[in-house]
């Protein structure tokens, strides 16, 4: 393909900025020269603590923020020359519910579909697929103050793919969801990055993001300071935290002779430490057994992506 | 096959239009119960022992200024709640996020409110007819000057709706502002029967021109000069569409 007919990134932002001014408050700078390029048909996972500048980003891209300064693209179109254009490309789950609860399940989604400029005739099968795949068919007569905080969510996902859009903003979308319904709309985001759609998702589970992107970007204070794929950003720890359950309860002096490994009793039967690059699981144990520690099982501390994340945000303090 | 953003104004009007007839006990019952109180006091109780003004009975004076005043009020009223009532619960995303153009945006929240001050001055015009007989001088006036008015004061409470940061900000104008000049604007006597400072003060009030224009389509006869009154409606109009779509663009008030 020559590069002239290369395909636009989904998505293109560059040196952009964001200040609010509340009257008698000093400027607060939300985003301070953000540049990121989105391919299409990536899924992407934004991470960052709260008020770091997610909301803003995604409140920009959504066409909902007026941006301070900097440029930004949808799909090779710019937001001030054809912000109709670029809107048209994007569905946005919000994070807080932004529907009126006194509306029924179908009007907010089939009146969504209107603002878009699709007829009713050619929304209804589009809308009626929706409600089925995100499980709230029976649910369709309904008002929405009748639905569940998670029958809301799901309700918001379906609003933001009545236009098919090309890209899906999600701004934690699994906040107060309960584990199996994560899990279930897990599968139905990847189901739909499988058919094309662009994912870019901002959460604070970062076991969603592990699990579900193939790149992240961590943004603190306005800032991205450091992205990549998941496995480049894995690659980065230098270290892995195991947790150990033992056979029986270990003893001080079996726990002196492994000083130089770091290993901190959580228990009498359970143990952490942490495993060094070079180090495999097979000589820890070895370690272990050599002192008469028997090793039960052997599991991961957390999610390797909340141990980068915690250390980059450390660092950035 | 239509445009989009027919499709997506049609889909604007429709949702709000259900919403007028959803909530009837509170947008089209309470201006009907209010005229038929000044119906009652000012044109049977106290306008029965009134003179005729132009050969017309008091009751058939008031009854255009009544009509006009609650257009007024419903054109403004519909607007401001409904536009800041989608702020407070923040569904005025579901529009922002759409690639509605601006202006589509800004005439759907107007038809809104065209559509309930029609309505309810409909009501309010057959209300009427249990107390007195209505004239009719000409039906193409009626219609052009409370399309205007109803036009011109849907923009107004758009805006009023934009700026409003609380419940109590949505009644400030109409308590404090619409209510004593509509009362001012010869609702209820015509500016002749005035002393000349208060007359040519009565001049300086917009809603003059549009009392005036709308009771000149029923009675045939204006304090002030007809086309006068359609240049100060359509003036006012244009400008207000103006100014409303420009703070609209901008965000002001609802886009941080």
């Amino acid at each position: 393909m020559a590069e002239s007919e290369k395909k636009a990134p989904a998505l293109h932002v560059a040196g952009l900025k964001k200040t609010y001014q509340k009257k008698g408050s000093p400027v607060t700078e939300a985003l301070k020269g953000v540049d990121l390029t989105i391919e299409s048909g990536e899924f992407f996972a934004l991470l960052g603590p709260n008020g770091a500048g997610k909301t803003s980003l995604i409140g920009i891209l959504a066409g909902l923020v007026a941006k301070s300064a900097g440029t930004v693209e949808v799909n090779g179109i710019s937001i001030d020359t054809d912000p109709d254009t670029a809107k048209s490309f994007i569905g946005l789950v919000p994070q807080e519910f932004n529907f009126s609860i006194f509306e029924k399940v179908e009007d907010i989604v089939m009146d969504q579909a209107g603002y878009y400029g699709i007829s009713r005739a050619e929304a209804r099968p589009v809308c009626d697929q929706l409600l089925k795949d995100l499980g709230l068919w029976e649910k369709r007569q309904a008002k929405a103050q009748s639905l569940s905080g998670g029958m809301k969510r799901r309700l918001l996902i379906a609003r933001a793919l009545i236009h098919k859009p090309s890209i899906l903003l999600l701004d934690e979308p699994t906040a107060g969801v309960d584990v199996e319904l994560r899990r279930g709309m897990w599968e139905f985001l990847q189901k739909l990055s499988g058919s094309g759609v662009t994912i870019i998702l901002t959460t604070h589970y970062l076991e969603e993001a592990e699990q579900l992107a193939k790149r992240v970007a961590i943004i603190t204070k306005g800032q991205i300071i450091e992205q990549g794929t998941v496995k480049e950003l894995l690659s980065k720890l230098n270290y892995v935290t195991l947790i150990l359950d033992t056979k029986e309860p270990v003893k001080d002096a079996a726990l002196h002779l492994l000083e130089d490994m770091g290993v901190k009793r959580i228990d009498e039967m359970t143990l952490e430490f942490n495993l060094s690059p070079g180090q495999t699981v097979n000589d820890a144990i070895r370690r272990f057994a050599s002192t008469g520690i028997d090793i039960m099982n052997v599991r991961n501390a957390g999610s390797r992506l909340e141990e980068i994340f915690m250390n980059v945000i450390e660092k950035h303090k | 096959m239509h445009s989009p953003a027919l499709i997506g104004y049609y889909t604007m009007v429709r949702k709000d239009v259900f919403r007028i007839f959803r909530i009837w006990t509170q947008t089209l019952l309470p201006p009907v119960i209010t005229n038929v109180l000044y119906f009652t006091i000012f044109g049977t109780f106290i306008g029965s022992q009134l003179q005729e003004i132009n050969g017309h009975s008091y009751m058939q004076f008031i009854v255009p200024g009544l009509v006009m005043m609650t257009i007024i009020t419903s054109a403004y009223m519909n607007t401001v709640s409904t536009f800041y009532f989608a702020k407070f619960i923040k569904n005025i995303e579901e529009l922002l996020v759409s690639p509605m153009p601006s202006w589509v945006i800004v005439a759907g929240f107007v038809t809104g409110g065209v559509v309930r001050s029609f309505l309810v001055g409909t009501l309010v015009i057959l209300t009427s007819l249990f107390f007195t007989h209505i004239v009719v001088a000409n039906v193409l006036i009626i219609f052009a000057a409370a399309f205007l008015t109803s036009f011109l004061f849907s923009l107004a409470g758009l805006v009023n709706g934009f700026f409003a940061n609380s419940f109590d900000a949505i009644s400030i104008i109409p308590t404090f502002v619409l209510t004593p000049l509509t009362y001012l604007g010869g609702v209820f006597y015509s500016i002749e029967a005035l002393p000349p400072f208060f007359k040519t003060l009565s001049l300086l009030n917009p809603i003059l021109y549009m009392v005036n224009a709308f009771r000149y389509g029923f009675l045939g006869f204006s304090d002030v000069p007809i086309d006068v009154c359609f240049y100060v409606l359509g003036g006012l109009t244009v400008l207000f569409f103006g100014i409303t779509l420009a703070l609209f663009i901008k965000g002001t008030g609802f886009k941080n």
